[in-house]
């Protein structure tokens, strides 16, 4: 696989849906309108726990223009679980995410929605809806979940997986991964390290906030337009929460301005639907940015301990880890995951790691580009550092002696097949990067990440048409230039040149059941159906040849986009596909290839990144001066569309490490809801990125194709802060390395206290 | 017998066993199998992903099974 | 309170609308003109995703009334190609694959032409400085400074 030569997969093409988005014409959630429509606004709690005694509506019903208000009265209560992409939710907690039932969770947490005619009149309706709070101690950290006396978020949450568990906590669940004998493995080690690591909440970040138009038909079936990872992960909870079918809700995805996981769960769209079911009227909701930080999915905030030990030479022995994720009000952090990822780099005989998925008055956490793996990754890339220097071992050296291979077993169970990571860090090594000399104030960090590539569920369809052009349409919104590669791999197959494919996104009435556009997952698993399906149309043209020339549809073979007839077949030369598809209805009829399947998960990915920062002394700013990212992406189909993956997941993860994070005041509420204070990487703060692409093939992909979105993550929050230590000689296990404290901490003082967090911290401790 | 490994978070509701030979061809029937001899372990068994011979599957199914394939339970994970 | 009357041009052409007196020109290139080009990010002025020109002059359009518009010239970036033919920038950020999502793009497109407009041979620094108004969350900036300092390489070679 890795030796096949490709004609267009490989290649750079102008994405065919770029010209619309270099003039504004490309529709996303908030562009689409429909006549009569009306404009959504959402009531939010002023407290982060409480119990709700009464929701009056009557006031805000009498506002001149609002014409309905929705409660969690109207919608059913429910205790199923949903399928959702990856998992199996509770619906309950989506529901009562969506319209707060009994208790608000957090602050901003929905209560109530208001649709009027014009905005102000909702926003007028909004303000009106009374609602009496008793109001209840918040739970903002880890430390206060665990607490011995602390507020319970819900009186029936027992700790799953922690046998004999019987009392309500707020630990959700404990999961625990163990290999050989840790206490043995220890005894073996010259050297161990431990650390405990720290890392606040922080946001997907995405540009466009959700939005969506929402219309209730009379007979009962309801459309939604919104922005999404997924239009059938919308339709599902849409149609489980509001007690419908699946084929009474139909979706369509608008172009999507950035999801990174956060666009997968929802927040608005069974709203606006019963919203519209109730005032007879199209229904229009689009978020604020300030609604975005308050009440979408952040991810976890994390405390992990970790502790390695290694023999002299470098070789780990034994490694014993302790993660504690914020999973905010309801359960469902990606702790597992993180416990999965940790050593997953790693050959270490030994280990014993423990994961709890904690509820705290936060919002809801939601997937965020390899959910789980950067803290963790954090964690432990942060220790090898240490070691490489107690050592006195190379850094990379000391990734590379450890190193999974394959056959290797990953630390969850199954061998690794095929991988890269011996050859990314080779890569780093010999890259020039690794070498160039330091300036005054600057330091050089190494690291590496781990995330394993969806498969699940995909759909597609490739139908030809006449004059020999053909469309290619499956159910995965296009964040990133899946659509571009999509059209790639029906060239491939086909042999029709790229620009005469069009390549599409479906809805959920015109496309099959497709898995969101996230884990990694589009090139690869719908990869594979876009592959089938024009696969499909092949084995069509070949029978229509065969019919045409009269011989078995066996001796029919396929070249370089043409049917090539068997030797000694009378008057029969090779047909074109241009040729064939111009026959098709004499020859049977339309031609449409489909293929639908469920892919495994495998073929994982990882990076290696290299970070070069400079602190300034004075400020305690830092600033990311060079920076090499290294990935195994299997096979890269359009590479400018990777490389640009591998570069902004560079960048997210430079945020995380340098600035990002939720700062919390005393009664749980984000001081800092917006993109001033909320300091995300801007162009100033970066250097070019320098992408290096390395291809070993994934066996279970044709064209050796490996998920390649979410990997570039997980390395950066240590490289980052490996690049620190160099710099300053000061360890941090605190993100994020903002100029508060990173000065701080040169100056020798203690860390500005100013957050509830670091606040209950120490009230905790005392 | 197809192999059947826990990961270690599930040993807990096996007594310590971790590796469990199942007499099964599909992967439906080994964790019906398994749930039977060890009944404690059965509401775990509803969030578990599953690998055989190296493909993990976010859910269990009737992927078949051969005398000679390693599966192992693993804790299911959602992507971004 | 009755609503505004608002005379002004957008992209070359005479333009008029109603609008509340509180209402952004944001708000009303979108929903009075249906120029949905221009996007809303944040409304604080924080994202420049709702980059525009105000008499030539890069401005956050969340933070301007639309009645501010009366009597000047907008350019949106509806305006940027003339006719059949993309403005550079626009091809060279197809070129260049300088854009994922696509959300960041007009707003980085109109307030590139800014920068091109004043200044014709920016150094990467420069590009980056004028650009840290514009939040792009998939791409890093790395294609986009590229496409632009490729379009201003271009640009001059073109120029007579």
């Amino acid at each position: 696989m890795s030796d096949r030569t490709f004609t267009y997969v490989g290649t750079r093409p102008v994405r065919h849906d770029g010209m619309d988005k270099v003039t504004g014409r490309a529709n996303y959630g908030a562009d689409f309108s429909l006549p009569g429509m009306l404009h959504g606004v959402v009531v939010r709690s002023p407290h982060a726990h409480a119990r709700i005694v009464s929701i009056d509506t009557h006031e805000a019903e009498a506002v001149p223009g609002v014409l309905a208000v929705v409660t969690a009265r109207d919608i059913p209560e429910t205790r199923a679980k949903l399928m959702l992409g990856e998992g199996a939710l509770d619906l309950r907690d989506i529901s009562e995410n969506l319209l707060a039932r009994t208790k608000v969770l957090y602050h901003g947490h929905t209560v109530a929605a208001v649709a009027a005619t014009t905005l102000d009149a909702a926003r007028e309706g909004a303000a009106r809806v009374k609602v009496t709070y008793e109001v209840l101690e918040p739970v903002m950290t880890i430390e206060q979940a665990l607490a011995a006396n602390a507020p319970i978020l819900h009186s029936d949450m027992i700790t799953k997986g922690q046998h004999g568990a019987k009392a309500p906590s707020n630990v959700a669940a404990r999961m625990e991964l163990k290999r050989g004998d840790v206490g043995n493995g220890f005894t073996q080690a010259d050297v161990v390290v431990e650390r405990e690591f720290r890392t606040p909440t922080v946001h997907q970040g995405y540009i466009e906030p959700h939005a969506c138009v929402a219309r209730w038909g009379e007979d009962g079936r309801a459309f939604v337009w919104c922005s999404t990872q997924g239009p059938f992960a919308v339709r599902d909870q849409c149609a489980a929460v509001l007690g419908m079918d699946a084929a009474q809700v139909k979706v369509i995805p608008s172009e999507i301005g950035g999801g990174f996981g956060g666009k997968i769960v929802v927040y608005l769209e069974p709203l606006a639907v019963a919203l519209s079911r109730k005032a007879r009227r199209p229904v229009k909701m689009v978020m604020g940015r300030e609604e975005v930080f308050r009440a979408t999915g952040p991810t976890s905030g994390t405390r992990i301990r970790m502790k390695l030990g290694a023999t002299r030479d470098g070789t780990f022995v034994a490694a014993d880890a302790s993660l504690y994720y914020e999973a905010g009000a309801y359960r469902g952090s990606p702790a597992g995951a993180g416990m999965m990822c940790l050593v997953a780099p790693y050959r270490i005989p030994n280990f014993v790691i423990e994961a709890f998925d904690v509820v705290v008055n936060k919002p809801k956490v939601a997937a965020y580009r390899a959910p789980g793996s950067p803290t963790a990754s954090f964690a432990i890339e942060s220790v090898i550092d240490e070691l490489a220097r107690e050592l006195r071992l190379d850094p990379i050296d000391l990734r590379l002696k450890n190193a999974v291979v394959e056959g290797d077993a990953a630390p969850f169970g199954p061998a690794y097949g095929p991988i890269g990571l011996k050859a990314l860090l080779e890569a780093a090594r010999r890259h020039p990067h690794w070498k160039t000399p330091l300036a005054a104030n600057q330091g050089r960090g190494v690291a590496c990440g781990f995330w394993f590539n969806a498969g699940m569920n995909s759909s597609a369809t490739v139908t030809l048409n006449m004059d020999g052009s053909a469309a290619v349409v499956t159910g995965n919104p296009d964040i990133g230039g899946t659509r571009a590669a999509q059209a790639l791999m029906v060239s491939e197959e086909l042999g029709i040149p790229v620009e005469r494919i069009r390549p599409g996104v479906g809805d959920t009435d015109s496309s099959g059941y497709t898995d969101v556009t996230g884990g990694s997952r589009v090139c690869y698993a719908t990869g594979m159906a876009v592959i089938g399906a024009a696969q499909d149309v092949r084995e069509q043209l070949r029978a229509r040849a065969a019919k045409i020339w009269n011989v078995d549809v066996a001796s029919v073979t396929w070249e370089k986009g043409h049917a090539v007839p068997p030797k000694g077949a009378e008057k029969a030369e090779p047909l074109s596909v241009n040729d064939l598809a111009a026959k098709m209805t004499h020859t049977g009829g339309p031609i449409v290839g489909r293929a639908s399947l469920y892919a495994p998960m495998a073929g994982p990915g990882f990076g290696a990144h290299i970070c070069d920062l400079e602190v300034d002394p004075e400020t305690g700013r830092s600033r990311v001066v060079r920076y090499t990212a290294f990935q195994d992406v299997g096979k890269a189909v359009h590479p400018s569309f990777v490389e640009g993956q591998i570069q902004g997941g560079a960048a997210q993860g430079i945020g995380w490490a340098l600035n990002e994070e939720y700062v919390f005041d005393k009664n749980g509420v984000m001081e800092n809801a917006g993109f001033l204070d909320y300091r995300m990487p801007v162009a100033s703060d970066l250097p070019m990125i320098e992408t290096v692409l390395i291809e070993v093939a994934n066996p279970l992909h044709p064209y050796g194709v490996r998920g390649v979105g979410e990997v570039p993550i997980v390395p950066p929050l240590a490289a980052v802060a490996n690049a620190m230590r160099d710099a300053t000689g000061i360890r941090f296990t605190e993100l994020p390395l903002s100029p508060p404290r990173v000065l701080a901490a040169l100056n020798h003082e203690p860390t500005p206290v100013r957050t509830s967090d670091e606040l209950s911290a120490v009230k905790a401790d005392s | 017998m197809a192999t059947v490994h826990l990961s270690s978070g599930l040993t807990q509701f096996t007594g310590g066993v971790t590796v469990i030979e199942i007499d099964a061809t599909r992967v439906s029937d080994a964790l019906d199998m398994l749930a039977a001899r060890y009944p404690a372990l059965r509401d775990q068994l509803d969030e578990i992903a599953v690998a055989v011979d190296g493909e993990i599957y976010q859910q269990p199914g009737y992927q078949e099974l051969t005398s000679a394939s390693e599966v192992h339970l693993v804790p299911r994970i959602a992507g971004g | 309170m009755a609503k505004l009357h608002v005379h002004t041009t957008v992209n070359g052409e005479a333009a008029e609308f109603l609008c509340e007196p509180h209402e952004t020109l944001l708000a009303a290139l979108r929903n009075e003109l249906g120029l949905t080009g221009t996007k809303e990010g944040c409304a604080t002025g924080d994202c420049g995703a709702c980059s525009i020109l105000l008499d030539g002059r890069l401005v956050p359009s969340c933070l301007v009334l639309a009645a501010e518009s009366q009597d000047r010239a907008v350019t949106t970036i509806e305006g940027l190609a003339l006719g059949d033919a993309l403005h550079p920038l626009q091809r060279k950020f197809l070129e260049h694959a300088a854009l994922q999502c696509g959300i960041c793009t007009p707003g980085f497109i109109v307030a590139a032409k800014a920068l091109l407009d004043r200044q014709p041979e920016p150094t990467e620094q420069e590009a980056r400085f004028w650009l840290a108004g514009n939040l792009c969350r998939c791409t890093g900036y790395d294609k986009i400074i590229r496409a632009v300092l490729d379009t201003a390489a271009e640009m001059r070679k073109t120029a007579v």
